[in-house]
């Protein structure tokens, strides 16, 4: 029984994981992509920024969370200076706003090897680990699952509870509308792309301390981030996070029976069958239902 | 059909370049290819082989993005497979008869028919736009994934080992048993002879295939789905068939080039590799075969000039060429070079658009 009890807690553990990886990794991506309807092919290289920044400072001496921090403020910063240097005149040309994120993407990860080089260790994991029977679960793995819950609760927050959220909503529900009313549009899209920039940079600084740190590092990141966004939708709150939480689980069971290429395996297999029966996601679903 | 049709064939609205002048200047670089390799050395025929198999993966991507307006980040997840499945299969079956031959159909039938089924997926699950660059992303991205674990005496297909990151080797090259039992192995000048002709007739195929009916459809589809539904077309179908076809072609850059170099690695499917076709494509511009033919060349022939002096800054500096081209010329140097000329000589001089026979008869019949 209490193995059964130990087996099921390991379980929801492993779902627990990845569902705080997904919500992390796709948070930022999603965000552009309800808003402007683009995908940001550099998000894995916003990814590795903030991982970057975040281990850097950490090796100044300050700490963990200072360095999280402020890497997603570098992120956001960056990602602004990109919005308003390239983006924002690629809004009408989504397929070309994809090849050419790609291109900074390309530029970013192989300048980022020449300046510094193939690899960094990282900072070690805080927080050491508990032990149930068997089983022993890092305390840092919860840490990124509450940091998870925080971003969903504070992006709820932001959008419904705020000004900006007010004009944010607008602006996607009809720009031309809003703009006619007063409200600053290409504001709201710099921000917003600041805003998906810092979550990227945020998802980086919280993971570096688990992984080796790379220039390449973001491609780990973004096959899992695209199958969320593909299978959430355009909305964060009512796509990105029930998506997770089902690509959580379907990842962690297939992981747990065949190993840990069968889970990325399942995660598409589950992206093809949900794209042929919701093709707009979970909240494009939903909101054919609520209408 | 008479003699007279067959230039409609070939000619049309979706193909720039037309009249005596521009064949006779085709038919001067095809004569101009094919005795390239009697004043070249061995290496650099070799290489301009090399150049040329990834051209089909360019003109296939062409067709998908180009025309159809599908862009796919995944043509390499087709040319991976095909890599492996002709290497699986040929080294299974020996380079003995023409075994390698029958490999190489095997292959293409492979990367052919998962660019099907993923296709299928995609395009009947109702996904356009963004979406279908990072599915097609995705699935490279996966399939070199899971190569690059494929190390181990455990993961092997019959005689073949799958190596995970250090890829296959010593795959047997392409040859050919004729029946009076004359073999010939396609290496040095008999694979560039091969290529050669299989890109003239890729380009020729294309050219018609591009300016048929189906093509019409496919570029209507592009520009505006709704109309072209409404107009009485499935054009989930056409979609479909363009996907299909530009798989095949890379399933065919991929089967060759796995017997060019008797290797394949996981992490030909891997970024940067899944890019490579996007910029090749881009760059030359996708609307029209011609110039995504000379553009993938150019570009080709410029990276490799700049790998020579170090991965990275070759890396840094196609990227920055992408960018630039999005930014400045998005359809691409040689279509905006070509739109520059044409506006150029409006300027001097009134030239009918329908001066062309070809064009006129076309115009008569429909």
């Amino acid at each position: 029984m209490t193995a059964f009890v130990y087996q099921f807690l390991a379980f929801a553990y492993q779902v627990a994981d990845v569902f705080a990886f997904l919500v992390l990794a796709a948070g930022g991506l999603a965000i552009i992509f309800g808003m402007m309807g683009i995908i940001n092919m550099a998000h894995g290289e916003f990814i590795t920024c903030g991982a970057y920044v975040t281990t850097a400072l950490v090796r100044a001496g300050l700490p963990l969370p200072v360095g999280i921090v402020m890497g997603a403020l570098f992120a956001g910063v960056l990602g602004i200076a990109l919005e308003r240097t390239i983006v924002r005149r690629f809004y009408n040309r989504p397929i070309d706003s994809l090849v050419v994120t790609w291109g900074v993407s390309l530029i970013a990860t192989q300048g980022a090897l020449l300046v510094l080089g193939s690899a960094w260790t990282s900072v070690g994991t805080p927080l050491g680990s508990i032990g149930f029977g068997d089983y022993s679960f890092a305390l840092y793995r919860l840490v990124m699952l509450a940091v998870a819950i925080g971003v969903l609760v504070g992006l709820y927050l932001l959008f419904m509870k705020t000004r900006f959220g007010v004009h944010a909503r607008a602006t996607m529900q009809n720009p031309a509308m809003a703009r006619a009313l007063g409200v600053p549009t290409e504001r709201i899209y710099a921000q917003t792309f600041g805003l998906g920039a810092a979550l990227a940079g945020l998802a980086g600084g919280v993971y570096a301390p688990t992984l080796t740190l790379s220039p390449t590092m973001g491609t780990g990141f973004v096959v899992e981030s695209f199958v969320t966004v593909v299978v959430g939708g355009a909305d964060v709150l009512t796509g990105t996070a029930p998506a997770s939480a089902v690509l959580a689980i379907i990842r962690a069971a297939c992981t747990a029976a065949w190993g840990q290429v069968f889970g990325l395996i399942g995660l598409l297999v589950t992206v093809c069958i949900v794209i042929r029966v919701l093709p707009e996601g979970f909240s494009g679903w939903l909101m054919r239902r609520r209408a | 059909m008479t003699l007279r049709d067959i230039p409609v064939l070939f000619n049309g609205p979706q193909t720039l370049g037309r009249g005596k002048l521009f064949w006779l200047g085709v038919a001067a670089v095809i004569v101009a290819a094919a005795i390239y390799p009697q004043y070249a050395e061995r290496f650099a025929i070799s290489n301009t082989a090399y150049f040329g198999v990834w051209v089909f993966m360019a003109l296939g991507l062409g067709l998908i993005w180009g025309y159809g307006g599908m862009l796919s980040f995944g043509q390499t997840a087709f040319f991976g497979l095909a890599g492996y499945a002709y290497g699986v299969i040929a080294i299974n079956l020996g380079a003995a008869h023409s075994y390698p031959f029958l490999a190489l159909i095997c292959a293409l039938a492979i990367g052919t028919a998962f660019a099907a089924v993923l296709g299928y997926f995609m395009i009947y699950g109702g996904i356009n736009g963004v979406f279908v660059g990072i599915v097609t992303l995705s699935v490279t991205l996966a399939f070199a994934t899971f190569m690059n674990q494929t190390a181990g005496p455990q993961w092997r297909i019959g005689r073949a080992r799958l190596n995970g990151y250090n890829g296959m080797t010593r795959i047997p090259s392409l040859s050919i048993d004729w029946l009076d039992g004359h073999r010939i192995r396609f290496e040095g000048a008999t694979f560039y002879y091969l290529v050669l002709g299989l890109l003239v007739v890729t380009y020729l195929a294309l050219r018609v295939l591009v300016n048929s009916r189906f093509g019409n459809v496919l570029v209507g589809t592009r520009e505006n789905p709704e109309r072209v539904e409404l107009l009485g077309y499935d054009v989930r179908r056409y979609q479909l068939g363009a996907f299909t076809i530009g798989g095949f072609l890379a399933s065919l850059s991929g089967a060759l080039y796995t017997a060019w170099g008797n290797f394949i690695v996981p992490a030909s499917m891997a970024l940067p590799a899944a890019a490579m076709p996007i910029i090749w494509v881009a760059v030359g511009g996708r609307e029209d075969l011609t110039a995504t033919l000379v553009g993938s060349f150019v570009v080709l022939y410029v990276f490799q000039a700049l790998t020579v002096v170090s991965q990275e800054y070759a890396l840094v500096a196609i990227g920055a060429l992408l960018v630039v081209t999005v930014l400045i010329a998005p359809g691409g140097y040689v279509i905006w070079a070509v739109d520059m000329a044409s506006r150029l000589r409006r300027r001097a001089g009134p030239s009918p658009p329908l001066s062309d026979p070809a064009l006129k008869a076309r115009t008569q019949r429909g």
